[in-house]
């Protein structure tokens, strides 16, 4: 019993990385309907640009609030740049466009910051948290910022004008342009927003991890299946989401015998595959209804 | 359209270049190479970088016996696939002399029958895979480093004489690296391998090692062999030290860099570390005043200056790239194929500058396993402590 | 939140493709056929290999273009199918010492087989949702093909080596220029028979289903049915273009078939034109050769040029090769029209 408690704690842990994450997914599918797939790269590149100001003797807090305000720019001139001109381009240019994007963060970043892992120090410490080994005050401090983060948006999203128009924006765009809404520009907002959320995972999750160009990639396949459990269009999903995957994962790798401990992975997401099978919008997701 | 132009380019080059070729083979040896320059595992073509300049620095001390070295690097993404084209690229059009220290198991792998067919030589492939080091299957490949298995066998030497009742627990890489190693651990453990009470693997592409390591520490083993990569290494180095474990830790060599690996994860943490080794750590301040280093540093200020040198892979290149570089002397002007394998099957008591002190590398027509020595060692303050002997790793089934 | 259901009109994730441009007009045909069969008389053994390689990957991308374009399906798990159709053909010639010639027909059934299956519960998932379940195929593929319960027949992490066919009848060919009119012969012949697929009567409900899903099954479609079976077919023609893949290479290994293969094939359809057949070999070339082009500018940022050369690609051309390829047609039937 100590040991399954003790497990899912630990899986609760993992899951605030993928909470963090999956609720960068979410912000940018908020904004375009789609997935990015350079999200976790944004978010590494991010969280290097904060190593490099603290490198140069900037303090924690002031490189953090440069970070998300570099972040927000980049997000911004991104969309303005590689993903407005494709403009009504199909889906599936956009999803290459993706691609070609995260080999360009990635290269460059590796080109800059060579390969060898970095400390990113936490602002919370890493002493264990109310006598726990399994979680540290780093984590639970990650456990916080998502909440407050996930808090922040549901009242942006629901109670502010422009959080309103950039719903309306990204789920009726016709609509939306009618009414007076500038869609072009709710979008590239929506990129800075989740460039600014990405660049805050990637600092607390750097602490965890260790910062190296590509420490977001198994992250990101973890935080997609996260947003994708919770249901796309929830926020609250999502986190929640990266919560039950972590610890998912986690009861497999201790439980399932033989193997559990190498396929956790695979196991992880077949269950996610299942769930969606049931409920295919996700657990908290809403039910879209087609119009022929 | 675009197939048409494409194929063209490439029609019309290898022409280009057999004219070069013809021109002055004399004067200049050509060496292939592969890297995975792109792609998940691009961190080790550093590498590739530090040949390529050790290379130079050669051609600017007037070459070997007088002759240029020209490098020749191809990516080849980590994929076998790309690997076998762009092996054959290196061969049949740029027609290179050999193919030195391509680097990883996947691709050496993919290319060894090819290579051994054409009668090229396979090089110093950058892999500690016992396939790579089979004279009678594959008389064309060496590989260099010590074979995995061996180091795992150095390991349960060391844990039979310090810890004989011991428990182990396991966390290994699952690829070629992990499993080899954990089968030389296991071979060299003989009838007490059931002393590891728990083997765990995990997969590159996950986050955190976080959570193997609680699952290893509940396991009541008082001895941790972890056979990981650098970001891995660090993790599972700061986990073991936040869940308050502190087993006999045995760290695989290829992430016991200091700057790279253990300064990260914290020194505290890493204090009684053992590990084993036979390269020299540029980030351990006990090889300063090192006459090999001190040339191994002078050549970074001089041809690789923007490099991180605590990255064990910098010191991995040169020892490599020096290595080649006497082999090529001492095949003198017969640049035959067949007479530089039996040079690089000749070797005894050669020491590249980045070998630790008593350990060389050493050959024969039935031994294509150029470093089978290693050296214990334990983290102390902020360097490796060597202590025991140099213990031979050599393979005898 | 504020309302439970949410309506939306249905946006196409794949461009509607009448089915008269899904392939060449027979001139282009004959043309496009006889460079492919000079073209190694010509050329340089390894070249030979490059082009046998670009062929291989012609026929996945155009398994996932049967998919995708035909289908409109989205997948990113294509290599999850290539990988098992590789082993299948591996294990069966290393292991049974089965001809390399007639494994193919095994692997493209056993990843028929797979891909009928795995489209049962897929049916449930369209878009975002099916692209994951895919993506999650092809994550979870390596770590099954290392799985060590298999290692037996899989070779584990070391992977399995095959001996490459010689020329059958004593024909005086290399084996490479052997395998590339093997390869040549098998590509035409399924792209022929994919052609005529989307041209019959199951080709038109997938291109129902792609344009409109419930309009198709209010037409009395069996929109289960056919979504599984293009899974299927895409899923077995991956299989046979894996075994060729297997051959030609002569190594099977875990490590060769990542996710970063289901993105090249991606990649290859986009690039080369969704929904339009031909374009296939236009997305191959560009698997096989543009990463070589990007290494020639710098190494140390191959991956990024990589990157801006795709950029640049999806920038002039949105829609593929096939835009270039409505261009000239265009210009030939003005040409015409003038003389």
């Amino acid at each position: 019993m100590d040991l399954f408690l003790n497990q899912i704690l630990a899986g609760i842990a993992t899951g605030a990385i993928y909470a963090c994450m999956a609720l960068a997914v979410v912000m940018i599918y908020q904004a375009i309907d789609h997935l990015n797939f350079a999200q976790g790269e944004m978010a590494m590149f991010s969280t290097f640009v904060a190593w490099q100001l603290m490198q140069w003797g900037v303090p924690y807090w002031g490189a953090f609030v440069l970070t998300l305000a570099f972040s927000f720019a980049g997000g911004v001139i991104i969309e303005r740049v590689l993903f407005k001109p494709l403009g009504n381009a199909p889906v599936l240019t956009h999803v290459a466009g993706f691609i070609a994007l995260f080999a360009i963060i990635n290269s460059v970043a590796g080109l800059t910051w060579d390969f060898t892992i970095k400390q990113f120090p936490s602002p919370f410490g890493s002493s264990p948290f109310l006598g726990s080994q399994l979680i540290s005050t780093h984590q639970a401090g990650m456990i916080g910022v998502t909440i407050v983060l996930l808090i922040l948006l549901f009242l942006f999203f629901q109670y502010t004008r422009i959080g309103l128009a950039m719903r309306a924006a990204a789920s009726q765009p016709e609509s939306a342009r009618l009414v007076g809404i500038n869609t072009s520009w709710m979008i590239a907002l929506g990129w800075g927003m989740a460039a600014a959320i990405g660049s805050i995972a990637g600092m607390l999750i750097a602490p965890v991890v260790f910062l190296e160009p590509n420490m977001m990639g198994g992250v990101l396949i973890y935080g997609f299946a996260a947003a994708v459990l919770g249901g796309l269009s929830s926020p609250f999903g999502a986190v929640v989401g990266g919560f039950l995957v972590g610890v998912f994962e986690n009861l497999a790798g201790t439980y399932i015998p033989g193997v559990g401990n190498e396929l956790k992975l695979p196991i992880a997401l077949a269950l996610i595959v299942t769930v969606l099978v049931v409920k295919p919008t996700g657990l908290f997701g809403r039910t879209i209804v087609k119009r022929v | 359209m675009l197939t048409l132009s494409a194929a063209a380019l490439t029609l019309a080059s290898p022409a280009l270049a057999e004219g070069v070729v013809s021109e002055r083979a004399d004067r200049v040896i050509r060496i292939g190479n592969l890297m995975p320059y792109s792609g998940p595992a691009s961190a080790y073509s550093i590498v590739g970088r530090i040949e390529q300049a050790y290379f130079k620095m050669i051609n600017d001390q007037g070459g070997i016996n007088g002759r240029r070295v020209e490098f020749i690097s191809y990516d080849d993404a980590y994929n076998p696939a790309k690997a076998v084209e762009q092996v054959r690229k290196l061969v049949e059009r740029d027609q290179v002399l050999l193919v030195f220290s391509a680097m990883g198991t996947p691709t050496n792998a993919a290319i060894q029958k090819y290579l051994n067919l054409k009668q090229v030589p396979q090089l110093f492939a950058a892999s500690g895979a016992t396939r790579f080091g089979d004279p009678q299957a594959f008389p064309w490949t060496m590989g260099w480093q010590p074979p995995y298995q061996s180091e795992g066998r150095v390991y349960a030497k060391f844990i039979l004489a310090t810890r004989p009742q011991g428990r182990i627990a396991v966390l290994y890489q699952n690829d070629d690296l992990g499993r080899d190693l954990l089968k030389g651990l296991k071979d060299g453990l003989g009838d007490k391998a059931a002393m590891i009470a728990l083997e765990e693997s995990y997969e590159v592409a996950e986050p955190s090692a976080d959570n193997h390591i609680a699952r290893l520490k509940a396991s009541g083993a008082d001895v941790f062999v972890s056979i990981t990569t650098p970001k891995f290494a660090a993790q599972s180095i700061k986990a073991a030290a936040a869940l308050d474990w502190h087993p006999l830790y045995v760290q695989a060599l290829v992430a016991a860099s200091i700057a790279a690996v253990l300064r990260p994860a914290g020194l505290d943490a890493s204090q009684g570390l053992v590990s084993a080794a036979y390269n020299k750590d540029a980030s351990d301040p006990q090889w300063r005043d090192d006459a090999g280093m001190q040339r191994f540093h002078a050549f970074l200020d001089g041809y690789a200056p923007d490099v991180d040198r605590g990255d064990n892979s910098v010191a991995y290149g040169y020892g490599a790239a020096q290595c080649l570089v006497e082999v090529l002397r001492r095949a003198g002007d017969d640049l035959s194929r067949a007479n530089i394998m039996k040079q690089a099957a000749s070797l005894q008591g050669y020491a590249p500058d980045t070998l630790l002190p008593g350990i060389t590398v050493n050959t024969a027509a039935d031994d294509f396993h150029p470093i089978e020595q290693l050296r214990m060692m334990r983290f102390s303050g902020d360097h490796w402590e060597l202590f025991g002997p140099v213990i031979d790793g050599k393979l005898r089934d | 939140m504020s309302a439970l259901q949410e309506v939306v009109n249905d946006t196409q994730p794949v461009e509607t493709t009448p089915k008269k441009y899904m392939a060449l007009g027979t001139t282009a045909s004959v043309v496009v056929v006889l460079l492919l069969c000079l073209a190694p008389l010509i050329a340089k053994n390894f070249v030979i290999f490059q082009m046998t390689m670009v062929l291989i990957y012609a026929i996945a991308v155009l398994a996932l273009n049967i998919l995708t374009g035909g289908s409109g399906q989205f997948s990113l798990g294509q290599s999850a199918f290539y990988a098992v159709g590789a082993y299948s053909s591996a294990i069966l010639m290393e292991n049974f010492g089965v001809n390399y010639a007639l494994t193919l027909p095994i692997s493209g059934a056993i990843c028929f087989l797979c891909g009928y299956l795995f489209g049962l519960p897929a049916l449930r998932l369209s878009g975002i949702y099916l692209a994951l379940a895919t993506f999650a195929l092809a994550t979870a593929m390596p770590q099954l093909l290392k799985l060590h319960y298999f290692e037996h027949w899989t070779g584990g992490v070391q992977g399995l080596v095959i001996t490459k066919p010689d020329a059958p009848f004593g024909l005086p060919m290399s084996q490479d220029m052997w395998l590339y009119y093997f390869v040549l012969v098998v590509s035409m012949v399924i792209y022929v028979a994919s052609v005529n697929l989307l041209k019959s009567r199951s080709g038109r409900a997938m291109m129902a289903i792609r344009d409109n899903e419930i309009a198709a099954s209010a037409m009395g479609v069996d929109v289960a049915r056919y979504k599984t079976l293009a899974f299927g077919v895409s899923a077995g023609i991956t299989g046979v273009a894996g075994g060729l893949g297997a051959i030609a290479v002569q190594f099977v290994a875990p490590d060769s078939y990542t996710i970063q293969l289901a993105i090249a094939l991606f990649l290859g359809m986009v690039v080369g034109g969704v929904g339009w057949l031909p374009g296939s070999i236009v997305g191959a070339a560009f698997i096989v050769f543009v990463p070589n082009i990007a290494e020639e500018f710098s190494k140390g940022l191959s991956g990024a040029v990589f990157g801006v050369i795709l950029v640049l690609i999806i920038f002039l051309l949105p829609h593929g090769s096939r835009q270039i390829a409505y261009t000239v047609q265009n210009w030939v039937h003005k040409l015409g029209r003038r003389g």
